[in-house]
């Protein structure tokens, strides 16, 4: 089918001519690699075991090579675990060599002194180690047994070789959210910022979405902590379903995918968003004719997303334009129309969609898992233990910011 | 005048405020940034701050990429055809940019 492609306006606010997409993305994600040492609970990309078909590094120089000629000025690289490619730290230069900045996502497994040291020394790269508790035990559960440890070890290195900007990653959970506060707290310890996301049901995420996803309260709470907090906190825009309380957070509330963000995969697959690894999101693949390039700029798939939502429930909401009706995986993922509000909604609208799902309704699963099939050393505790019930969240000091490359962009 | 600056180019006074922006006064586009094509303007990236801009018209693009031609950014606006009812608002987006870095005061041509 060729998608009918809607006039695009002339003028007017920035994020009305984000939703009819750009002529390269601005937010790239690319997973290097499925494969991990680790097998936490909630993995986006059900990662483990590499993938055969994985690019080959010429593959990938070759996609580098398509991003600096596109002017993608930068890439956010994760995976899996992409340090645990042989290739990732000769990757790593070709990319900052042809103009791709890269910003990748690890567990510390590989981040020892003389790595540690090694990326001090280089421009145009930002580090960001995952993290999933403040404290061990919170951390362990849902990463595995001694990734706390791993990731602290990772962050001790990257601050004795005096690396600048690097960043905790933590993805907001019932268990954590809590935390904040520690989480900035150690963060400051180190010099590092702090960036949060939004959990999403994604991968296996869905699998332990219902156990833990923020409730209701703590949406709140945490929406209240990012007004209050957001000078040096990074969220990648991940928040925006939470504008609909009121006021909007900074950066971009829209869902950027197929318009300004997409996810390449291992194995050269193009997917509109890193976490939305299924079939009905694939665009394409770099290895095809045109590359990286095609896809973007001419799949169908692209072509139908950038469009404003004009129809479905969500539209006729007072509060659309603020949350623009949230994120598509997580309503795809748990099963409600792209069209309807996200399972998160907070003025209430998906708890009414969740709780009115049909009670035979298959929810979507990814065609692809890499999980790892036998037991991992360090194994998370989440499953089969009775949950820690979260704590209660502090009281809040001052201010907003974001990670995003539009933090401070007027998009009015 | 602040007798601790240091005795630069007094022809050049915006040089103790590098975020003021005089439109009187020769620019260009940062020699650390780089301008990439969109259907509604541009996107600006700075290689050095890694910040992210946009240039939300097309006349505004050619107005970026044209500074360094013109003795002043003034007379950029004019050889570009802007209208002088829209003025205050190119010179306000230029000011933006001076502020984030994206185009920096040259020295006068001799």
């Amino acid at each position: 089918m060729t998608a009918v492609i809607p006039q695009r306006p002339v003028g007017g606010r920035l994020v009305d001519q984000f939703e009819y997409g750009l002529d390269a993305p601005i937010c790239l994600t690319w997973e290097l690699t499925y494969a991990c040492n680790l097998a936490c609970v909630h993995c986006l990309s059900s990662s483990g075991r590499r993938d055969p078909r994985e690019l080959t590094t010429a593959e990938a120089e070759g996609v580098i090579d398509e991003l600096q000629r596109m002017q993608v000025f930068y890439v956010n690289v994760g995976g899996g675990e992409p340090t645990v490619r042989p290739d990732f730290w000769h990757l790593l230069d070709y990319a900052i060599g042809h103009d791709v900045g890269v910003k990748f996502s690890t567990n510390g497994v590989k981040l020892n002194r003389e790595r540690a040291a090694q990326l001090a020394a280089t421009d145009y790269v930002d580090v960001q180690i995952s993290l999933d508790g403040a404290t061990a035990e919170v951390n362990d559960r849902v990463r595995g047994t001694g990734s706390f440890a791993t990731a602290v070890t990772a962050l001790e290195n990257l601050a004795e070789a005096g690396m600048k900007d690097f960043k905790v990653s933590v993805v907001v959970t019932r268990e954590n959210v809590g935390q904040l506060d520690e989480f900035r707290a150690l963060t400051d310890r180190y010099g590092a910022q702090l960036r949060i996301t939004r959990f999403r049901p994604s991968g296996r995420g869905a699998d332990v979405w219902d156990q833990l996803h923020p409730t209701q309260a703590q949406q709140r709470e945490l929406y209240s902590w990012l007004l209050a907090n957001g000078d040096r906190v990074l969220t990648g825009d991940s928040f925006f379903h939470l504008s609909a309380y009121g006021e909007a957070l900074p950066g971009l509330n829209l869902c950027g995918a197929g318009r300004v963000v997409c996810l390449i995969d291992p194995v050269g697959d193009v997917y509109a968003c890193p976490f939305a690894i299924h079939e009905q999101f694939l665009a394409g693949n770099v290895r095809g004719e045109g590359g990286f390039q095609r896809v973007w700029q001419q799949s169908d798939l692209f072509q139908e997303l950038r469009s404003p939502q004009t129809g479905g429930a969500c539209t006729k909401c007072a509060h659309f334009d603020a949350c623009r009706g949230g994120c598509m995986a997580a309503k795809f993922f748990t099963g409600l129309p792209l069209d309807g509000p996200d399972p998160e909604c907070v003025q209430g609208y998906g708890e009414s969609a969740l709780a009115a799902r049909d009670l035979d309704l298959v929810k979507p699963k990814s065609h692809l898992d890499h999980s790892h099939t036998g037991p991992v050393r360090g194994q998370p505790t989440l499953l089969g233990m009775p949950a820690i019930p979260a704590l209660p969240t502090p009281t809040p000091p001052a201010r907003i910011c974001d990670e995003s490359p539009l933090a401070g962009v007027p998009l009015a | 005048m602040d007798p601790t600056a240091p005795a630069a180019d007094d022809s050049v006074p915006a040089a103790s405020d590098p975020a003021a922006f005089d439109p009187a006064l020769p620019w260009r586009r940062a020699r650390s940034v780089a301008l990439r094509p969109e259907p509604f303007g541009a996107l600006v990236y700075h290689f050095g701050n890694r910040k992210l801009s946009f240039l939300k018209s097309k006349t505004l693009v050619t107005v970026v990429e044209t500074l360094a031609d013109h003795p002043s950014a003034d007379a950029t606006l004019v050889a570009c055809g802007v209208p002088g009812a829209q003025r205050p608002a190119y010179v306000k987006a230029l000011a933006d940019l001076a502020r984030s870095q994206m185009i920096e005061r040259r020295e006068p041509s001799a």
